[in-house]
């Protein structure tokens, strides 16, 4: 009777504070950190107490309820998770690639879907509009992108096209003093609240071109995806076009054609390759922890050499995949980094880290899927960051085309 | 107000302590570092009188290079500008003497000092630093307000608490009740891009000559297996708690 009793304040405890208290310690097998700049490491550190202080202790609840923390998007704009490479003179950081990395790679930590809404803003929102668009769109957009107020998302996908983009359908017509754009986009991060979408379309010859649209535009709606088991901590919805008056300074006049939305994918996917470290990390330190506090059978069950094997392989994936991002990191800052090279990164480190949440999840054995441990939380994430800008057979084919020379696409 | 901030280097407190050079070092390898803990309460409390009281708040350190992306967190929370004094630091007499160089040249008028350091755990340069440039002292401070040059503190006594009037210049051992640990500070993206900007001078200490030596560092015996006792078995316990732990 008196152990029933303890086990229900010990539950009701659990239940009211929803998740454990956050104990993560970041891996670091190589010293990687000696490869960082003193900035890098006020950067990242940064980002991690925020995620420690103002995410962890939400996101669960968040998650199991599919409601979008929006009260954490003043604290993402504070971190400079809003267009961290975007240039001062417009709001951002004016930080480099590998502080982008490493921001992604610790709001991950936290969870897949507050990355994406990072990454959607400043990788497919602010960096299209800096890269493609004019000085006035950059002025009017830019900063209130960067603070927060405004919140963005990406038009790319339709229901009919995902890997095959370029065969998109969304189209617009030239009426003289406006733009008249029809159409649909899909699986849409942000979409549900977003206050402005930068949206590909084609026009009358079918040339691909970006467009900004601003929610209250007439015939423009956002319908929510429900239901998801996957980033439930971040809103998906879609983008539905009825003759929707798009005025003429709204184009994004400095680049065309599908390699337009592929080079925000680029910024994108790198983000994503250090964000899945983040996700892989914060499985391996729960797994870890566990397996020394865990007794079965008389010992931690970190004695076991099952499992030594496990954590083992773990730290050793995680750190292949930071020397990975960090040298692309290298190679992206330079402006050396291929669209291939950028393929390989998040493919691999998606591929590891949803590896890594799997096995992490079998080592907590049930504990492990309740939603008092992150690790299932974050091997559903994974799901999406698999699937999502570029596919893992994707990416794998494009790697394939850019070693052979045949494209297999086609 | 010009408030100076003592800034130590400390391990985090999850770090893995080791000792190198047959005992004799801290082996400071893999271990991260943050601002102690004690003046991070000190260091948010003195922004607080920057914002509200309009004071010029500068950070300082005693110690080698390595200690500089400490300071300059504590220039991306907003302090105004940070001196390394540019030395290991060795004993308290030594770190104390190297701050009241500081202080004398640069006329500060309230010094806020954590208590003590959590890696070494002295405790003592606060209350030497105020010996020697002759200012007021207050430690186990919780609580500080400063109207004009005078201050009202409260200690943490035995027991409960003590309110005392006093003015500046004053060196304050601070802790946690200074600010809580809620109100402490992450640098944001701001900050961190402002702290690029500011200035962190290294000045060449006076010398002053270090009074002790560390000979050898312990760590605390590890904690001993548990032996279970049977409850029908009150003799062997008995005999365990008598002949192997000598405590009845």
């Amino acid at each position: 009777m008196l152990y029933e009793n303890v086990f229900v304040t010990f539950a009701l405890n659990f239940a009211n504070n929803n998740m454990k208290p956050d104990l993560f310690e970041a891996p670091d097998y190589y010293n990687l950190d000696e490869l960082l700049t003193e900035e890098h490491k006020l950067v990242r550190d940064a980002a991690r107490d925020w995620v420690k202080r103002d995410v962890s202790p939400i996101i669960e609840e968040a998650a199991q309820n599919a409601e979008f923390p929006k009260s954490i998007i003043g604290g993402l704009a504070e971190i400079g998770a809003f267009g961290p490479y975007i240039p001062v003179e417009y709001g951002g950081a004016g930080l480099d690639q590998i502080s982008y990395g490493l921001i992604m790679q610790e709001i991950e930590r936290g969870d897949s879907g507050v990355r994406s809404t990072a990454s959607v803003q400043s990788s497919l929102v602010m960096y299209p509009i800096w890269k493609y668009g004019n000085e006035a769109q950059r002025q009017k957009y830019l900063p209130k992108l960067a603070s927060g107020e405004w919140i963005g998302s990406f038009g790319l996908t339709e229901p009919d096209h995902g890997s095959n983009p370029g065969g998109m359908t969304t189209n617009f017509k030239d009426m003289g003093d406006h733009y008249l754009l029809n159409g649909a986009k899909m699986w849409i991060s942000n979409a549900p609240f977003c206050q402005i979408a930068v949206v590909w379309a084609k026009n009358e010859e079918g040339r691909i071109h970006g467009l900004i649209v601003e929610r209250g535009m007439e015939g423009f709606t956002t319908p929510e995806t429900h239901n998801k088991w996957s980033l439930r901590a971040s809103a998906t919805g879609e983008l539905i076009f009825d003759n929707v008056k798009i005025p003429k300074e709204n184009l994004l006049p400095n680049k065309s054609g599908l390699g337009a939305p592929l080079g925000c994918l680029d910024s994108a996917r790198f983000g994503i390759a250090w964000g899945a470290i983040g996700a892989a990390m914060d499985c391996y330190d729960t797994a870890l922890r566990y397996s020394k506090e865990r007794i079965q059978f008389g010992k931690p069950i970190g004695q076991f050499q099952l499992q030594q094997k496990k954590l083992a392989e773990m730290i050793t994936e995680i750190t292949k995949a930071q020397l990975l991002a960090w040298r692309l990191g290298v190679m992206r800052e330079n402006g050396t980094a291929t669209s291939a090279q950028i393929s390989m990164a998040k493919r691999n480190n998606v591929d590891m880290a949803i590896n890594i949440a799997r096995e992490a999840r079998q080592m907590l054995g049930g504990m492990g899927i309740t939603g008092e441990y992150s690790i299932m939380r974050h091997s559903m994430n994974l799901e999406s960051v698999i699937t999502y800008e570029g596919t893992h057979d994707i990416h794998l084919l494009i790697t394939g085309l850019d070693i052979t020379g045949l494209n297999a696409f086609k | 107000m010009k408030i100076l901030v003592c800034i130590s280097h400390v391990p985090d407190t999850t770090s893995k302590i080791n000792f190198t050079d047959g005992d004799t070092k801290f082996d400071t390898n893999g271990v991260q570092f943050v601002i102690n803990p004690n003046d991070e309460f000190g260091l948010t409390r003195a922004m607080w009188f920057k914002e509200k009281q309009g004071a010029n708040v500068t950070v300082v350190n005693v110690g080698g290079p390595e200690t500089e992306p400490t300071l300059r967190k504590a220039l991306a929370i907003g302090a105004d500008a940070a001196i390394r004094v540019n030395t290991d630091a060795k004993d308290g007499f030594q770190v104390a003497k190297e701050l009241a160089a500081v202080v004398n040249d640069g006329g500060f008028d309230l010094v806020i000092a954590g208590r003590e350091s959590i890696d070494y755990n002295g405790g003592m340069v606060p209350g030497m630093l105020a010996g020697l440039i002759n200012a007021n002292f207050v430690t186990n401070c919780i609580s500080l307000e400063i109207d004009g040059t005078n201050a009202t503190a409260m200690r943490e006594i035995d027991g409960g608490k003590e309110t005392v009037s006093t003015s500046l210049p004053l060196v304050i051992g601070g802790q946690k009740g200074l600010v809580e640990e809620s109100d402490l500070r992450i640098p944001n993206m701001r900050g961190i891009m402002m702290a690029r900007q500011k200035p962190l001078s290294v000045v060449e200490p006076t010398n002053a000559s270090v009074e002790t030596t560390s000979v050898k560092f312990e760590k605390p015996a590890p904690k001993g297996a548990v032996t279970l006792v049977d409850p029908d078995n009150i003799d062997e316990l008995i005999n365990l708690l008598h002949n192997e732990a000598k405590a009845i």
